[in-house]
């Protein structure tokens, strides 16, 4: 039997902001975790972020920000991937929101925002039960 | 004879004495252990139950501690301190429009404010105006748009700028936000040589924690000392850089590394100044510092006194400074944003308390508390005026401010005093061997460093060896803060009009003259010629808005992107 391939995962910073200890952090726990991961350093367009995730055939991307851009970013990020068919992509967010943006984003399509006091193993687990890896692109 | 203040008899009688206690102390753990299996700061510095003289039984008072005001400035940069003016009450303020920002202003000068700071929004921060398409969504979120004079004009009208003096936290684009605040003083009557203030233009921490990046290293320096030598020739009340340890702490540093890492950005500064030909004594003494305070107390309160004793010794002996101004390590401080918790945020008030109660004892010149609510947004009036209180109390009502450095002689604060500045001396001759910051920084030296070290922390507080209270410990899940402040997006599209038209209405030779002018100095080399700040200046009265001029330098000096490393 062929053996699952490891999660891909890219954690992308959207947005100006260069709060990046929460992006570090925990693209080090995914990688500690057994999760390949791709970082994309700060100050991505949404555009850059889906053309890195396609490029890199990910499976899921991590969303970070703090600087209440994201209303703007993050739907931007599911259009985007929409668009290019690549929808399956999971795609989670973590940093700074008010509380009544959560329902929003994750009507959206935002799979899971993990808020301030996370903790890492919740996060990785959350990912090794909720994410597949795509179907390999044929072809 | 001992070298210390403490005579030989003495310091035999007390090693006894130790040995006995320590004997009853480990008998009394046989009944009941220690809490804790380590005890150890909140940057993992261990941390024994006692100290004693002979902790710091070689101390020489007048070498080591000394007086106020005087070499090597441990217990203070004044000889007064706070018996003759309390620090500045400066609270970070930015948020929306200009006249959001302006109106702010007002609100915390009526409070009692004693000094301004602004917050500029992530376009500005970056050196992108609001019309940007990479500006989409950020239009005065986390601080103020300025894209123009006229903003600037906007941002100060009516406060009196030689009276006040005015922070600026812009790094990248600092030079042109400079100007513009220059050239917006003059407009509105005032005296350039009466002008005090601060511009953060600490361009190496940006490298190493912020992120807030535009240029690479070498013309983000030249850029720097163009500033350092139009103030000191031009603005001579002016701090042309505000050194700064917050955002390297706040990246997850210990406060070892945020003392090492900025004292050597520091030492780069100096050693980049006179390499284009000044005087020491000309400029280090408006050079100023910026430090974190984090939630252990009594770490940064020795944190706070070492980098006073480490400065001057570096100014007196590896920079030959005569001036005692140019050994004085002034700084300001802020409380530690990543010790709030979203969780049961009026915690946050205890929280940012005892920061400022360390930041005062630590000698700070001037102060920046946080809100409860400012780990979710720019704060709200009724949470500024919390903080803002809270060091208004600390002030007049709880007595510390009666004597200078009241901590002094402490067995523990002296000892744990020698041991930030000796851990911090040991990074700052590592960094001399990898050949200065720049190549360290080339090297992702420091950036790992504190990568490790925010992720061991975060180990730490998972493992609830660390604990924060609400989050790790007694969690409540109570719901977040009902007054968040809200920023309209609708403001966006004002500014972008507002800046268009400000472009459209602009002298166009006149502007393409000072940009041509701009660009001339840009490449050629840098000397006083050269200084961009009179064509910055000149450009801005033009009609330059801030992204044109980083455009230009963009395009002269070529950007930097974040190597996203972890």
């Amino acid at each position: 039997m062929e053996q699952e391939r490891k999660l891909r995962i890219l954690i992308a910073k959207p947005g100006l902001d260069g709060h990046d200890r929460g992006a570090r952090v925990i693209a080090r726990a995914f990688r500690d975790a057994g999760f390949e991961v791709i970082y994309t350093g700060c100050h991505q367009t949404p555009e850059q972020i889906v053309s890195t995730a396609i490029q890199e055939d990910v499976d899921m991307i991590g969303l970070s920000i703090l600087s209440g851009a994201h209303t703007y970013s993050f739907p931007r990020v599911i259009e985007l991937l929409k668009m290019n068919q690549a929808e399956d992509i999971t795609v989670i967010g973590g940093g700074i929101f008010p509380l009544e943006d959560i329902p929003r984003l994750k009507e959206t399509g935002i799979k899971e925002i993990f808020e301030p006091g996370a903790k890492l193993h919740d996060i990785t687990t959350w990912v090794k039960e909720n994410v597949k890896p795509r179907k390999a692109i044929t072809g | 004879m001992a070298k210390g203040m403490f005579t030989e008899s003495a310091l035999e009688r007390m090693e006894k004495e130790y040995r006995d206690w320590l004997e009853e102390y480990n008998g009394a753990l046989k009944k009941m252990p220690e809490r804790l299996q380590r005890f150890s700061t909140v940057s993992d510095l261990e941390i024994k139950p006692l100290y004693t003289p002979l902790d710091i039984k070689d101390k020489d008072f007048s070498e080591e501690i000394g007086f106020p005001g005087m070499y090597p400035f441990t217990r203070g940069v004044q000889s007064t301190m706070y018996r003759a003016r309390l620090w500045t009450m400066r609270m970070f303020a930015g948020l929306g429009t200009a006249e959001d920002t302006n109106k702010r202003f007002h609100y915390l000068i009526e409070h009692g404010e004693t000094g301004l700071s602004t917050a500029f929004d992530f376009p500005t921060l970056m050196g992108y105006d609001t019309d940007s398409p990479l500006a989409r969504g950020e239009c005065g979120k986390c601080g103020v748009a300025i894209d123009t004079i006229d903003d600037m004009q906007r941002l100060f009208a009516r406060i009196n700028l030689e009276d006040v003096t005015t922070s600026m936290t812009i790094n990248p684009p600092a030079s042109i936000i400079w100007a513009m605040y220059i050239a917006n003083a003059e407009n509105e009557g005032f005296n350039r040589k009466k002008l005090g203030g601060t511009i953060q233009n600490d361009c190496l921490k940006e490298f190493i924690a912020q992120k807030t990046l535009m240029l690479p290293p070498e013309p983000s320096l030249r850029l720097v000392v163009d500033t350092v030598e139009y103030g000191t020739r031009e603005v001579p009340r002016w701090n042309t850089i505000s050194i700064s340890g917050y955002h390297i702490r706040e990246a997850g540093s210990t406060a070892v590394q945020e003392l090492a890492f900025t004292v050597y950005d520091g030492i780069t500064y100096v050693e980049e100044s006179i390499k284009r030909g000044l005087d020491v004594d000309d400029f280090a003494g408006r050079l100023s510092f910026f430090w974190n305070s984090h939630i252990d107390f009594f770490e940064e309160i020795a944190k706070m006194r070492a980098g006073r004793r480490m400065w001057a010794r570096i100014m007196k002996d590896r920079f030959k400074a005569k001036n005692p101004r140019s050994m004085l390590m002034r700084f300001h401080t802020q409380t530690a944003g990543c010790s709030l918790t979203a969780q049961e945020p009026y915690n946050n008030i205890i929280r940012t308390t005892t920061e400022a109660l360390a930041a005062i004892l630590g000698g700070t010149q001037s102060l920046h508390t946080n809100s409860l609510d400012e780990v979710y947004m720019i704060p709200s009036e009724e949470a500024v005026l919390i903080a803002l209180r809270t060091q208004q109390i600390l002030a007049e009502e709880v007595g510390v401010t009666h004597v200078i450095d009241p901590l002094a002689g402490s067995y523990f604060v002296e000892a744990l005093t020698d041991k930030m500045e000796e851990e911090a001396m040991a990074y700052i001759h590592k960094l001399d061997e990898m050949g200065g910051m720049v190549a360290a920084i080339e090297r992702d030296y420091p950036q790992m460093e504190i990568a490790d070290a925010a992720f061991h922390f975060q180990e730490q507080v998972d493992k609830g060896e660390k604990v924060i209270i609400g989050v790790n410990k007694f969690p409540s899940g109570k719901p977040d803060l009902e007054f968040v402040l809200k920023i309209d997006d609708e403001i966006e599209r004002m500014q972008v009009e507002r800046t268009n038209r400000f472009k459209e209405e602009r002298d166009k030779d006149r502007f393409a003259r000072a940009m041509d002018e701009l660009r001339r100095r840009c490449e050629g080399p840098p000397c006083w010629e050269n200084n961009v700040m009179p064509a910055l200046i000149d450009a801005v009265r033009a009609g330059a808005t801030e992204q044109e001029c980083c455009d230009l330098y963009r395009e002269v000096f070529g950007t930097y992107t974040d190597p996203g490393t972890f």
